[in-house]
C-alpha cells in the first residue's frame, strides 16, 4: 500500500508538469486555433534564454508574427507542418547554440524532501503543482474577467465578427502565442532541474502533454491541468504493477491513452463538443 | 447633410468586379435601404463601407474619405455592423458577445449601462444572457447582433438582410426596434434587404440595385407607387 501511495504521489509531481505543458498546448489552441506542435521545444528554447539570461520567454511572440501569420488562413495541414518544422529549428538552434550537453538547473524550491508518515514528497514536486496551479488561477481569470482575454477568444473564433467589433485580431493572436510560450517557459523551467537542461528535453514531456490536454478536452484549460495529473499517475501506476510496461513502455501508454479517448470521447473529460449548425 | 456618401464605388472579390460604380448617401438621422435579389451586390456595399472588400471610387463618412481603412479602424468611427449570418460568437455566452460590442466604443459610460439599455430593447436577450450565442434561435441571434451593434454606440448602423429566413413576426420586432433606435438615439440607419415591402416601409430613402448597379433611388415612399417595383419586388 505504501509503495501504491508513493506512486500516486511522483505521478502526481510529474503529473503536475505534463499538466503545465498541456495547458500551453491548450491556450494557444484557444487563443489561436492552432494545435502548437513546437510547443515543448519552444518551452524548452525558453528555458534555455531563462538559464542564460534568468528571463522570461516573452520574445516569443516574433513565433506567431513571423511563422504562423503567413500561413494563418491557409489549411489545417499546412499549418501543422509548419509547427513541426517549427520544432525541428528550435531544437537544432538549441543544440547548435547551447551544445547537446546536458546542464544542471537550479530548482526554486528547497532540495529537502517533505515527509508525511512514509510517503516522500520531494518540494520540488510539489512546488511544480503548486506553479501549475497559480498559472491556471491566473490564466483563468484572465480569459474570464478581462476584456482582453475574451477579446481574444473571440479572436480565435470569429475573426471576421471581431474585426466588425473592433478588435484588432492579428495582434490578439500574437498575445495568445506570447502568453502560451511563457506558460511553455514556465512548465520548461519546472521540468529542467528533473531532467536535465538539454535540447532534447521535451520530446517525451511534449507527448504526456498531449495525452493530457487530449483526456482533458482541448478546449478546457483545467481539464488538461487535470489531464497531466491523471495522466501522471496512469503512468506510475502502470509502470510499478504491470510488469511488461515497467519503464521502457511508458510512453507507450501515454500513446494508448490518447488513442483510447479519441475513440471514446473525443472531445475529452471536460472539453466541449464543437457543434456547428448547418 | 449625408453623414455616408458613396461616389462611383466599384468593389472587387480578386478579379470578379461586384460593384460598377454607384452612388448612394446615407442622410444624418435618417433611413436609408438598398433593395435587389441575391447577387445585385448589397452585401458587398456594405462590406465597402466597412472596408472588408477592395474598393475603388469614394466612399465619405461624416464628410472624411474613409477608403482603404482597416475594419477595425472604421468600427472606432461609430460604423456599427450586423453582418450578413448574423456574425455571433457561437461559444460565447450572449452577455460576452454584447461586450465586444462595446469592444471599440468611443467615449465614457459604463458597459453596464449599455447592457441595461439593449436588454430594454431586447428582453429576450437578457432572459438569454448567460447562455452560448450559438444556442439561441435565428431570430435571437438577429437581435443579438443588432444588440451587439448597438453596444458601439454607432452614429451608422448597418444591417445585412435582418428578415432572412425569420418569421415575419419576428422580423416586423426588429424592425420596430430599429426605428425607435433610429427616432430616439438618431442612429442613422443603411439596410439592406431583399424583402422590398418590408424595407420600404421603414426606410425613408431607397436604392434599388441590379448585377451591381444602383438601376433606381428615390424616397422610399415614392419607390413603394413604382409599378415596376411594384410587380417585381411587391408582388402585387
Amino acid at each position: 500500500m505504501e509503495v501504491f501511495f508513493q506512486q500516486v504521489v511522483s505521478g502526481l509531481a510529474t503529473g503536475g508538469i505534463y499538466g503545465s505543458v498541456a495547458l500551453a498546448l491548450v491556450m494557444i489552441y484557444q487563443a489561436t486555433d492552432v494545435v502548437n506542435y513546437a510547443q515543448g521545444e519552444m518551452a524548452m528554447f525558453s528555458t534555455y534564454i531563462a538559464w542564460t539570461l534568468l528571463d522570461k520567454g516573452v520574445p516569443y511572440w516574433w513565433a506567431e508574427r513571423i511563422v504562423i501569420r503567413p500561413v494563418e488562413n491557409k489549411p489545417i495541414l499546412t499549418i501543422v507542418i509548419v509547427c513541426i518544422g517549427l520544432l525541428v529549428i528550435l531544437n537544432s538552434m538549441a543544440g547548435w547554440i547551447y551544445s547537446y550537453i546536458q546542464k544542471p538547473f537550479p530548482s526554486p524550491f528547497p532540495p529537502k524532501p517533505i515527509m508525511l508518515g512514509t510517503v516522500v514528497f520531494g518540494a520540488h514536486d510539489l512546488g511544480a503543482i503548486g506553479v501549475t496551479l497559480v498559472v491556471l488561477a491566473f490564466l483563468y481569470a484572465f480569459f474570464r474577467f478581462t476584456t482582453l482575454g475574451l477579446a481574444m477568444r473571440a479572436a480565435a473564433q470569429n475573426p471576421v465578427s471581431s474585426r466588425l467589433c473592433g478588435i484588432r485580431v492579428g495582434w490578439m493572436l500574437a498575445i495568445g502565442w506570447g502568453l502560451a510560450s511563457m506558460v511553455g517557459a514556465v512548465a520548461g523551467m519546472m521540468v529542467a532541474p528533473i531532467v536535465f537542461l538539454d535540447p532534447n528535453m521535451m520530446a517525451g514531456i511534449l507527448i504526456y502533454a498531449f495525452a493530457s490536454a487530449t483526456l482533458g478536452g482541448f478546449t478546457s484549460p483545467g481539464g488538461a491541468v487535470l489531464g497531466g495529473l491523471i495522466v501522471g499517475v496512469i503512468e506510475n501506476l502502470v509502470g510499478t504493477y504491470v510488469h511488461f510496461i515497467g519503464t521502457e513502455l511508458k510512453l507507450t501508454v501515454a500513446l494508448a491513452l490518447i488513442l483510447v479517448v479519441l475513440v471514446f470521447k473525443p472531445s475529452g473529460l471536460f472539453g466541449r463538443v464543437a457543434v456547428h449548425r448547418v | 447633410m449625408a453623414l455616408l456618401e458613396a461616389k462611383g464605388l466599384h468593389a472587387q472579390y480578386g478579379w470578379t468586379k461586384v460593384l460598377h460604380g454607384i452612388d448612394f448617401a446615407v442622410q444624418e438621422g435618417g433611413i436609408t435601404t438598398i433593395l435587389g435579389a441575391n447577387g445585385a451586390g448589397k452585401t458587398t456595399t456594405l462590406r465597402a463601407v466597412c472596408g472588408m472588400v477592395r474598393t475603388a471610387g469614394e466612399i465619405r463618412f461624416d464628410g472624411r474619405r474613409i477608403n482603404g481603412r482597416a475594419t477595425e479602424d472604421l468600427v472606432r468611427l461609430g460604423i456599427g455592423h450586423a453582418p450578413e449570418g448574423r456574425g455571433t460568437f457561437v461559444n460565447l455566452t450572449v452577455e460576452e458577445n454584447l461586450r465586444l460590442g462595446a469592444y471599440a466604443r468611443r467615449g465614457g459610460g459604463s458597459v453596464a449601462q449599455d447592457l441595461e439599455r439593449v436588454y430594454g430593447y431586447f428582453p429576450v436577450l437578457a432572459q438569454r444572457k448567460k447562455q452560448a450565442g450559438g444556442t439561441l434561435s435565428g431570430g435571437e441571434q438577429q437581435m443579438l447582433a443588432v444588440a451587439r451593434a448597438l453596444m458601439l454606440r454607432p452614429r451608422l448602423l448597418l444591417l445585412d438582410e435582418p428578415s432572412l429566413g425569420l418569421a415575419p413576426l419576428v422580423v416586423r420586432e426588429i424592425l420596430r426596434i430599429v426605428r425607435t433606435i433610429n427616432r430616439e438615439e438618431r442612429v442613422s440607419v443603411l439596410l439592406v434587404e431583399q424583402n422590398a415591402a418590408v424595407a420600404l416601409g421603414l426606410a425613408d430613402h431607397a436604392y434599388l440595385m441590379e448585377t451591381g448597379r444602383v438601376v433606381m433611388s428615390g424616397p422610399a415612399a415614392e419607390l413603394r407607387q413604382n409599378d415596376a417595383i411594384r410587380r417585381a419586388y411587391l408582388g402585387y
